[in-house]
């Protein structure tokens, strides 16, 4: 018999097309609502049919946000998914499937649980319900709330009649016995906790969260272009804009996009702009004139390997570079990188504030992994969001690019007070007119690239300390590795090993220098060049001892960042 | 009526205008005032969002809210302008070469999506700030310093295109006629949806063959034309010597701002919204559950 214990990671493998997703969908809904805490994280192809697609979903007794390598359970739905995810294999693994989709050469390596699916699923009438069988069958083996699965079904097959329901049920139970059945031959044993607290926990993507947390934050004007893996969030956005009372508008290019948020918040709408690397690219003109214009704008920036097209469906850090010197011109930004789901959802929010206070453009970088990244939460706190506009009532003498000592002039929109206001992206004068002078030009360029950059500077958010403060090794990180090294550090239990974890990412606070000193630094990121330890090198002259970085377009996973650590430590 | 005189800007940085003496973009810009003003326009309540070149300077020359931006982007900024707060009156103004060739994928869009702002191109047939070069609109064979053979490319045709692609409002004009084209002016502002007006202007420093007695002399105004018959728009359109101007083309058709889910019940303009944090409430509910 195999035993699983604690935490289970079941890989789901087939083609696109196949109905993995739904697969996904129900196992995640209805495990979760079964008192498990789940974690759910996919990998595709660029393509709509065929091709190798897999899906990891990690059930567990305690929370579990990062993503392993290894698979406890995997259920091939196509021959080719075991070659696939072969590095990932165990000699525990249990593959759960037809004979016909498990190659030869694995049965020797592998527990391999035959189970006919597909007869199963014609004994109830058609192999379409092969996939309500496999989740049934899941479902059972975690002898998981068959209540909560029918009702489940009912909902997500409602509108295709009573019949199809009762057949998807009937499809679901067969499955769910076979998956008892298991259990109790002792073929495989699991031994997870149910938790109760986590029936009513919410079950949240990063792409929901960037999407609600920009709303929260007042977001009323999406404007876009289709891009992997940012669509998401248009997606999401669309979908409720007759709720939320936003305008969510698929434009011609990704420069229409950018140049149309610009617009919207000039007109004082909350605008944001959701796109990739390549889109990004496209819009560093726009981001210049938002520097220039002092115009606020907020940016996801959902990053997928590149050069060019790269790979369009996988994950990697490599855009840092390209928010951090994006745009012609010296102008200041801030760069944001949330590391946890519910950090996605405040940071977004709060992108809003940031970009209405400094007047400038806020780039939140998040990357495949993150997006298509889900799990079960307690909550958001909607409490801790605040919309601060900072939009003032003109006056008849209005200056819209006003000299002050912070670098920031206060920022009136048309039609509100007495006065007009005149942007611009020619250096200007204090009204906004066009000037040359020599004078103005210099006291321009300083206002926005060094008193409004160090206003922002002194603002900024400091990084997570994860372990102690006075520990000798301290690893570095940003974004959404935050989950997979805190995994890693947990499964290490090395007091003498902290971490500390940038959301926000640029520009660093100087504070972090002094915490970073004496210490034993080892920096981890999904880049050939380590472009944050770079960054950090260059703002604050800190220095990384050693380098972590993956670069295949697929996440770090939980054992991989053990074994970099282990490998540096004494 | 108010005066004209309250379009024109006190601000120091207004008062240097850079445009050669001469230029065609004076007339435009008196045309716009006098338009305003007929129009009983409060200054604060009126946009102008222009591109780069020297069209585009006119913010700085004239007493509403207005911002300089990109070469080309002016469209899709005061699309969203319009959208964020549609209360105000927006147009979007630029040269030939900003809207049509720098610009000319959003001109497209725009007609497409039809937000309700007036498109202001001063089409002079040539580029003037960058001295001289062709135009998507200069004629085969001028001569120009980077087109020394003469212009061989098929001159494009504004007015055709925007009548193929169903726009809501299209007409032309040229400066040298006052009156009239403030009529047009005023009739573009007014139009419910995207207006697309093209006025001929010379530039008396870089184009010696388009001067104000050549559009005296090749253009003349439509009598007697039905705007809302688009095939007779089209015909008209696609005439070359003498050009017709006037008002091509009418289609009146829901605007971009009426379409859009947001002011579906609410008319507030976006910038005095509230998120709506009930709905969220409603979303995570859900996601506990299914």
């Amino acid at each position: 018999m195999v035993e699983f214990k604690e935490d289970v990671s079941i890989v789901l493998g087939g083609a696109a097309g196949q109905g993995i997703q739904t697969v996904e969908e129900i196992l995640t809904r209805v495990l979760k609502l079964s008192g498990y805490n789940v974690y759910a994280n996919k990998e595709y192809m660029s393509r709509v049919r065929g091709g190798i697609n897999t899906t990891e979903i990690r059930i567990s007794s305690k929370k579990v946000r990062a993503f392993v390598k290894r698979i406890d359970i995997l259920i091939p739905f196509k021959r080719g998914v075991l070659p696939w995810v072969e590095k990932r294999l165990t000699e525990n693994t249990v593959v759960l499937g037809e004979r016909e989709n498990v190659e030869e050469e694995y049965l020797s390596k592998i527990n391999f649980v035959e189970v006919p699916l597909n007869d199963m699923a014609k004994d109830v009438g058609s192999s379409l319900y092969l996939n309500t069988i496999a989740a049934g069958l899941v479902v059972g083996l975690f002898h998981g709330d068959f209540e909560v699965l029918k009702e489940y079904l009912r909902k997500r097959f409602g509108s295709k009649g009573e019949e199809v329901v009762s057949k998807n049920i009937e499809a679901a139970k067969k499955g769910y016995d076979l998956g008892i059945k298991l259990c109790e031959e002792k073929t495989i044993g699991i031994d997870i906790k149910k938790d109760e607290k986590v029936r009513k926990e919410v079950l949240l993507s990063g792409t929901e969260a960037v999407a609600l947390g920009a709303v929260a934050g007042g977001m009323n004007f999406l404007s876009f272009y289709p891009m992997s893996p940012s669509t998401g969030v248009a997606v999401f956005s669309a979908q409720h804009a007759e709720d939320f009372e936003i305008i969510v508008e698929q434009v011609e290019d990704e420069i229409s996009a950018i140049n149309m948020a610009i617009g919207a918040w000039f007109a004082g709408a909350r605008g944001m702009v959701t796109t990739s690397g390549g889109g990004f690219a496209l819009m560093s003109e726009a981001l210049s004139l938002a520097g220039m214009a002092e115009n606020p704008v907020v940016i996801h920036l959902a990053q997928r390997p590149g050069p060019a097209t790269g790979l369009p469906t996988r994950t990697m850090q490599g855009d840092l570079n390209l928010a951090l010197y994006s745009g012609h011109g010296e102008f200041p930004r801030i760069i944001l990188a949330p590391g946890s789901i519910e950090e996605a959802f405040y940071l977004t929010a709060e992108a809003f504030n940031l970009a209405d206070r400094d007047q400038v453009p806020v780039i939140i970088l998040t990357d495949q992994y993150f997006v298509d990244t889900y799990y079960n939460l307690p909550d958001v706190d909607l409490g801790k969001i605040k919309v601060e506009k900072h939009i003032v009532e003109t006056d008849k003498d209005y200056k819209r690019y006003k000299l002050t000592e912070d670098g920031i002039s206060p920022r009136g929109i048309p039609g509100y007070g007495e006065g007009v206001l005149i942007a611009n992206g020619n250096e200007h004068d204090e009204w906004g007119d066009i000037t040359e002078d020599e004078e103005l030009s210099r006291l321009m360029q300083e206002k926005r690239a060094i008193k409004k950059l160090e206003t922002i500077r002194k603002n900024a958010m400091m990084p997570e300390l994860v372990g102690k403060d006075d520990a000798k090794y301290m690893i570095v990180a940003w974004g959404s590795t935050y989950h997979v090294i805190r995994e890693a550090l947990e499964t290490l239990g090395r007091e003498d090993v902290a971490f500390m974890h940038f959301k926000w990412v640029y520009p660093l606070p100087e504070k972090v220098k002094e915490l970073l000193e004496g210490k034993f630094l080892i920096d981890i990121e999904q880049n050939v060049t380590a472009q944050f330890a770079e960054l950090l090198k260059k703002e604050l002259g800190v220095e990384i001892h050693h380098r972590v970085l993956k670069y295949d377009g697929r996440p770090f996973s939980v054992e991989e960042v053990v074994e970099a650590i282990k490998g540096v430590l004494e | 009526m108010i005066s004209p005189l309250v379009f024109e800007p006190e601000r120091p940085g207004s008062k240097d205008i850079a445009w050669c003496p001469g230029c065609g973009n004076f007339g435009i810009r008196n045309i716009l005032k006098s338009a305003f003003a007929e129009l009983n326009l409060r200054s604060q309540d009126v946009v102008i969002i222009s591109g780069i070149g020297q069209a585009a300077k006119m913010p700085h020359y004239i007493n509403v809210n207005g911002y300089h931006t990109l070469h080309g982007r002016a469209i899709p900024i005061a699309t969203a302008v319009k959208a964020a707060n549609p209360s105000l009156t927006v147009i979007a103004e630029g040269g030939d070469g900003d809207m049509y060739a720098e610009g000319g994928n959003h001109l497209i869009h725009a007609i497409r999506r039809n937000p309700d702002i007036t498109v202001l191109v001063h089409d002079n047939q040539i580029y003037g700030l960058t001295k001289g070069q062709a135009s998507p609109t200069t004629m085969p064979g001028v001569k120009t310093p980077t087109q020394p053979w003469g212009v061989f490319e098929e001159p494009f045709n504004p007015i055709a295109l925007a009548i193929a692609l169903d726009a809501s409002f299209v007409a032309r004009t040229f400066m040298g006629y006052f009156k009239e084209s403030v009529e047009i002016l005023k009739k573009a502002i007014q139009h419910k949806g995207l207006a697309i007006v093209d006025i001929f202007h010379p530039c008396v420093s870089f184009n010696k063959v388009n001067t104000y007695e050549w559009y005296r002399e090749h253009t003349y105004w439509m009598k007697g034309h039905d705007p809302y018959d688009r095939e007779e728009a089209f015909k008209r359109a696609i005439e070359s010597d003498p050009l017709p101007l006037g008002i091509f083309y009418i289609h009146e058709k829901p605007t971009f701002e009426e379409q859009v889910p947001a002011y579906k019940k609410d008319k507030t303009p976006l910038w005095q919204r509230k998120p709506k944090i009930e709905e969220i409430k409603k979303i995570l509910e859900a996601k506990r559950a299914f």
